[in-house]
């Protein structure tokens, strides 16, 4: 069971609370015409599912029902941090 | 190889049963192979035996980081069954089943497969027009499969609680009698054993770090012990396949959640089937030692520690109990993780890729061990000859790109 700390609430909540919403910082191309069948397919389909940090959005589905992001090891399961949507990470893969 | 026979048990034990012959070599790795397998999982050893037996190709080594069969060919529960909705993977595993039912002899191991039936359940008019229509498809195919009552299911399984104002109500399920399960170290034991015999070098603890390409095709592999030369790379490396294909500069559409499993104590024989719930991402048999074996759903997040969240196999635990109330006094004993490369249409890749010389056979996600014997097959063969295997083409990489999806979210789904 992860202790998910949500950005707007303030406080650390129960995974239970939570559903994970996949890669953050993915951009919905703005011209999916102008795009090649690999470049679509890479924005629906390939990820890129590292063995260490990776950043990703959860929702705070019982809960502000908010979405925001989160740093976490894939390995140990740490969240290193969580941000609100539209804002950076502190900490990236380079870090650790 | 000393074949296994009666003949064999009483002479050894003779003399103590101490000198029975190594199951498999423990080889110095040679400086260059044909074909070079990453990891030693079921369908790596599968791909290597199918790629010696059936192709003569015998200079062959599978590299594994840690020991033979212990990934998620460890740690899966062991279903096994062909009732997919679709015509291409319905193929695909029903030639998997088929190999299954002949493994034993061929492998001269005891995979201790048993045909004991899978149930799946349906609690909603929804589940059970899905299961309608997956059961007319598998009949179309030539696939066993019945609609069954939940009067049946009770005398299939009398444990199982059917009154209507349960809080799972069970509708009826399709049956599919050739289904069951199989001992799963012993697939990877069998096939290992198989492949040495034939020649293939077992080389254990020994993690791929790397893949070499001169000119676009593959030339080896880097090791944690040093440069392994090879013309052909096929990479099974299951939950690590995304790692993997990176080292080539490659991207999968495949990600690595944990998936779940628990055994309870032994007790005596009272479940003789597989029972199995997409709904309530619960499934369930007796081993032969007499502990429940159940599997949970997968945990939502990307993850590669084999662990996983506590609430998933409550969630499953308590579903179980609904459905089986004498279950709830039962104790469980251990539970433990595998990570497993799930794919956005449940179905497997296997493939060339844009390197030559590299193929990929991943994403069997939840539920690829039923698939052990045919992965094994199609994947050798379309190593061997340099093209997809003629069940395999469907499967290929490029699948993303045209579209084509085999959506088996429904016959996959949770349940494997
Ligand atoms: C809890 C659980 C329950 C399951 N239940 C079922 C079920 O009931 N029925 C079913 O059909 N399927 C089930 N599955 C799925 C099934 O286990 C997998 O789809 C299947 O085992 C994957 O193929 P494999 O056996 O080759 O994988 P693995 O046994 O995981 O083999 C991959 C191997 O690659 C090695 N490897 C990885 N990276 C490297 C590297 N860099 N260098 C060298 N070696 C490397 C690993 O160490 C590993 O041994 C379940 C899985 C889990 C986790
Ligand atoms: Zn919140």
């Amino acid at each position: 069971m992860l202790l998910i700390y949500c950005p707007h609430c303030l406080e650390h909540r129960e995974e239970e609370e939570f559903s994970y919403g996949g890669e953050a910082h993915i951009a919905r191309p703005l011209n999916p015409e102008a795009l090649s069948d690999e470049q679509w397919a890479d924005y629906l389909f390939f990820r890129k599912n590292p063995r260490g940090i990776h950043h990703e959005m959860w929702y705070h589905a019982i809960g502000c029902r908010r979405y925001f992001n989160a740093t976490r090891n894939t390995v140990t399961y740490e969240i290193l941090e969580t941000y609100k949507v539209g804002t950076q990470p502190q900490i990236t893969g380079a870090d650790v | 190889m000393k074949r296994y026979s009666g003949f064999s048990l009483l002479k050894n034990a003779l003399s103590y049963h101490e000198n029975w012959q190594k199951v498999w070599r423990n080889p110095t790795p040679k400086k260059d192979y044909d074909v070079i397998i990453v990891g030693g999982g079921g369908h790596g050893l599968a791909t290597a035996y199918y790629l010696a037996k059936v192709h003569g190709i015998t200079n062959v080594a599978v590299v594994e980081k840690g020991y033979l069969g212990g990934g998620n060919t460890a740690r899966n529960t062991t279903i096994i069954r062909s009732n997919y909705l679709w015509d291409e993977a319905a193929q695909l595993y029903e030639l998997s089943l088929k190999l299954w039912e002949g493994l034993s002899q061929e492998l001269n191991y005891n995979v201790m497969f048993s045909q004991r039936g899978v149930l799946n359940l349906g609690h909603n008019l929804q589940d059970m027009r899905d299961i309608e229509r997956r059961v007319n498809a598998n009949r179309l195919n030539g696939i066993d499969g019945e609609v069954v009552t939940p009067q049946r299911i009770k005398e299939i399984a009398p444990l199982i609680n059917i009154s209507p104002d349960s809080r799972y109500p069970i509708l009826g399920a399709s049956w599919q009698p050739r289904g069951g399960t199989a001992r799963h170290d012993a697939v990877a034991w069998g096939y290992a054993r198989g492949a040495d015999a034939l020649g293939v070098d077992m080389i254990q603890q020994t993690e791929v770090i790397g893949i070499r390409r001169k000119g676009g095709a593959v030339v080896g592999v880097e090791t944690s012990n040093g440069f392994i030369g090879a013309r052909k790379v096929a990479c099974v490396a299951a939950g690590s396949s995304g790692v993997v294909a990176a080292m080539a500069g490659l991207r999968l559409p495949v990600e690595s959640r944990p998936l779940q499993a628990l055994v309870s104590e032994p007790i005596k024989p009272c479940l003789d089937t597989v029972v199995m719930s997409n709904a309530v991402h619960g499934y369930i048999s007796q081993s032969d030692k007499g502990d429940l074996v159940i599997g949970a759903g997968v945990d939502s997040y990307n993850g590669y520690g084999q662990r996983g969240s506590l609430h998933v196999i409550e969630h499953t635990v308590q579903a179980i109990c609904e459905l089986f109330p004498a279950f709830s006094r039962v104790r469980m004993n251990r539970q433990w993780g595998g990570i497993v490369d799930t794919c956005p249409d449940a179905c497997p890749i296997i493939s060339k890729t844009s390197v030559q010389g590299l193929y990929f056979n991943c994403g069997w996600g939840t539920g690829g061990f039923k698939a052990t014997p045919g992965s094994g097959y199609v994947f050798a063969d379309t190593v061997a000859n340099d093209r997809p295997h003629p069940l395999a083409k469907a499967f290929n990489l490029d699948r993303f790109n045209t579209g084509a999806l085999i959506d088996e979210h429904g016959a996959a789904g949770v349940a494997h």
